[in-house]
């Protein structure tokens, strides 16, 4: 079985989000990029373990991205690809990007496509979804817990105020969250054989964007907190009720 | 050419997130004159598919079908289509949910149309068409342009006053068929957290972090919960020593809230924390450390000790409701 898994690269979350430009861009000057959390702790683990366990023969990786995020699918690849694929581009718009996936996937016959519940710089969570469509493929968003029997994907997810158990045959494209995978990070021989691995980089195909980002704006700022005395709950709960309105 | 809009219900009553998504329509069907029409799939009262109207809708086109009653992401899509082909519509909306993050990507796909996912405005149609959602997890905003002539929106659930109205809206039965790929997930057993409020859709939550000391505590963060009809969330560390089950973590790699009121009791603030709670509309944070990094971004503060503060507020609450009722 055949496992692809799509890596997004984003800012490190500490990253201080600063605007440039007249407020149309983000001043990336300085930051560090990492696997989206998503991404490298559940989808990408989940495709370790399985191949771990025999199920799956092959892991391939695909980013999107320019040349400047390599060390990011690197590191990727240390935790335990055996290839990846770049498909050089830059794209903030989700249908462009799952078109540049699904067209390099389409020929590739993977068996299960696993991607992270969203990337924690544009918070979309479209991508997957998006890639099965143009696919053709079942999709199962939020997972828990992803299993593979024979040809049959099983698979916990949250659904609206509880969890199901779902199966699919493969293939599918499975968004993985908390409790998919256990975290773990890679040893240093790890690292060494990933520079011999194979990093593919591909042309994407030619789609135009069907969103822009305008411009971007920071939160304003908090008032500052208002302490109240920890004997004086009564006031707090009448600040809650007549200055917040929250209760 | 009018708006659609896709309707949540749950054992035959429509969400209030919905009724929401229904007047978020009815205000851009207004900007773009247009009307709008509501999509309701699955078993459902007429009576209740009525009170459509007092939100905006002045068609309801109810899918009886039942197998729609649970989450078919690939049906639901091909009903949205079909719906929104017949009526030539522009304008596709759903929450930004569970629900429509399954479903408006691939409504999306079929009508070569872009997506606002999480959608916090309405449009601005001088800028083209387009619409605020936040970005790098609450850190920023982002005014994002609509390009195509199809527009689908997710709608971030909890961002707009409902507002009643006495319109009214006519109920029109379809039949559409699926094929059999529509249904190609099994869904082979279903676990509902009964009783309790479900995280993403309370408007209250109180959570509790390590400062909680040990899940032999948690009685006093149920009991503040209990006490104002709130959920309960908790921090990571708090998760992942099984003090709490899974689905109460928040945060960058837990769930995203965006609650009225979030309580944080004993949690220092991390900004791993702050990324899945900070679109709260306001913060109270109690904890022992006046130093804890969260109070720069809470709105109500008290410093002292969770154990002896929460059955104070909780008895405060308590009284105030008393008062009021
Ligand atoms: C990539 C990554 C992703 C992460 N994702 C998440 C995430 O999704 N969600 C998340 O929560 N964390 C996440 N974290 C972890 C995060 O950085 C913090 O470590 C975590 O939030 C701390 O949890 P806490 O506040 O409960 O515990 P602590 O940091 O230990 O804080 C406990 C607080 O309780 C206070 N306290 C102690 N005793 C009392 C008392 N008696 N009464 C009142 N207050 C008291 C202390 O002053 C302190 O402020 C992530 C970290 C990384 C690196
Ligand atoms: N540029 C990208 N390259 C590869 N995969 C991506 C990219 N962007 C997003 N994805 C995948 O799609 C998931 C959802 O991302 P998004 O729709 O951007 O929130 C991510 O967790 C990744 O698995």
């Amino acid at each position: 079985m055949k496992i692809l898994v799509c890596i997004s690269q984003v800012p490190d979350t500490t990253t201080k989000i600063i605007l440039k430009d007249n407020d149309t861009a983000i001043n990336s000057q300085g930051t560090t990029y990492i696997i989206n959390p998503y991404d490298e702790w559940y989808a990408l683990v989940r495709a370790i373990e399985l191949k771990e366990s025999g199920i799956a023969t092959e892991i391939h990786l695909v980013t999107v991205g320019k040349a400047d995020i390599e060390p990011v699918i690197r590191k990727a690849l240390a935790l335990g690809g055996d290839e990846a694929i770049r498909i050089d581009a830059e794209s903030i718009d989700p249908y462009q990007t799952a078109v540049y996936i699904a067209d390099y996937t389409k020929s590739a016959g993977y068996d299960l496509v696993l991607c992270g519940k969203e990337s924690i710089d544009y918070n979309n969570g479209t991508t997957g979804v998006l890639l099965a469509e143009l696919l053709d493929m079942d999709y199962i968003g939020f997972a828990t817990s992803v299993k593979i029997e024979g040809n049959v994907a099983i698979v916990n997810r949250e659904i609206e105020g509880g969890e199901e158990t779902d199966s699919c045959n493969l293939p599918v494209v499975i968004a993985c969250q908390k409790g998919v995978a256990e975290a773990r990070i890679p040893n240093m021989r790890g690292i060494m054989a990933a520079r011999t691995r194979p990093l593919k980089v591909i042309a994407p195909s030619a789609i135009t964007p069907l969103t822009a980002i305008l411009s971007y704006e920071l939160p304003p700022a908090k008032a500052g907190v208002k302490l109240v005395s920890a004997d004086n709950m009564d006031e707090l709960v009448a600040l809650l009720h007549t200055e917040a309105k929250s209760i | 050419m009018s708006v659609i809009v896709l309707v949540e219900h749950t054992g035959g009553n429509i969400k209030k997130k919905s009724f929401e998504a229904v007047q978020y329509a009815a205000q851009i069907a207004q900007q773009t004159a247009t009307t709008v029409t509501a999509v309701v799939l699955g078993s459902i009262a007429d009576a209740e598919m009525e009170a459509l109207g007092n939100y905006g809708a002045s068609k309801v086109i109810h899918i009886a079908d039942n197998r729609l009653d649970e989450l078919h992401a690939r049906a639901y899509t091909t009903a949205l289509v079909n719906i929104a082909r017949a009526e030539d519509s522009k304008i596709i909306i759903t929450l930004y949910d569970i629900n429509g993050r399954a479903v408006a990507p691939r409504v999306a796909a079929q009508l070569k149309a872009g997506i606002v996912a999480g959608a916090l405005s309405y449009p601005n149609l001088e800028k083209g068409f387009a619409i605020k959602k936040s970005v790098f997890s609450g850190k920023a905003f982002a005014w994002v342009n609509v390009l195509s002539d199809v527009k689908v929106i997710m709608l971030m659930p909890n961002t707009f006053q409902l507002s009643k109205t006495d319109g009214k809206a006519t109920i029109e039965k379809q039949d559409i068929s699926f094929s059999e790929k529509d249904f190609g997930i099994k869904v082979t057993a279903v676990n509902k957290v009964t009783g309790e409020i479900a995280l993403t859709d309370a408007t209250l939550v109180v959570s509790g972090g390590r400062g909680m000391k040990g899940p032999e505590n948690w009685g006093l963060i149920e009991d503040l919960a209990k006490e104002l009809g709130a959920a309960t969330a908790c921090s990571r560390p708090v998760a992942d020593t099984h003090w709490r089950p899974h689905h109460e973590h928040v945060g960058q790699t837990g769930g995203t809230i965006r609650p009225d009121l979030y309580i944080a009791v004993g949690i220092s603030g991390a900004i791993q924390h702050l990324a899945g709670v900070n679109g709260s509309k306001t913060i109270v944070v109690i904890n022992s450390d006046p130093e804890a990094p969260f109070f720069k971004a809470a709105n109500y503060g008290v410093v002292g000790d969770a154990m002896a503060v929460l059955p104070k507020l909780t008895a405060a609450v308590k009284k105030f409701k008393e008062q009021h009722h």
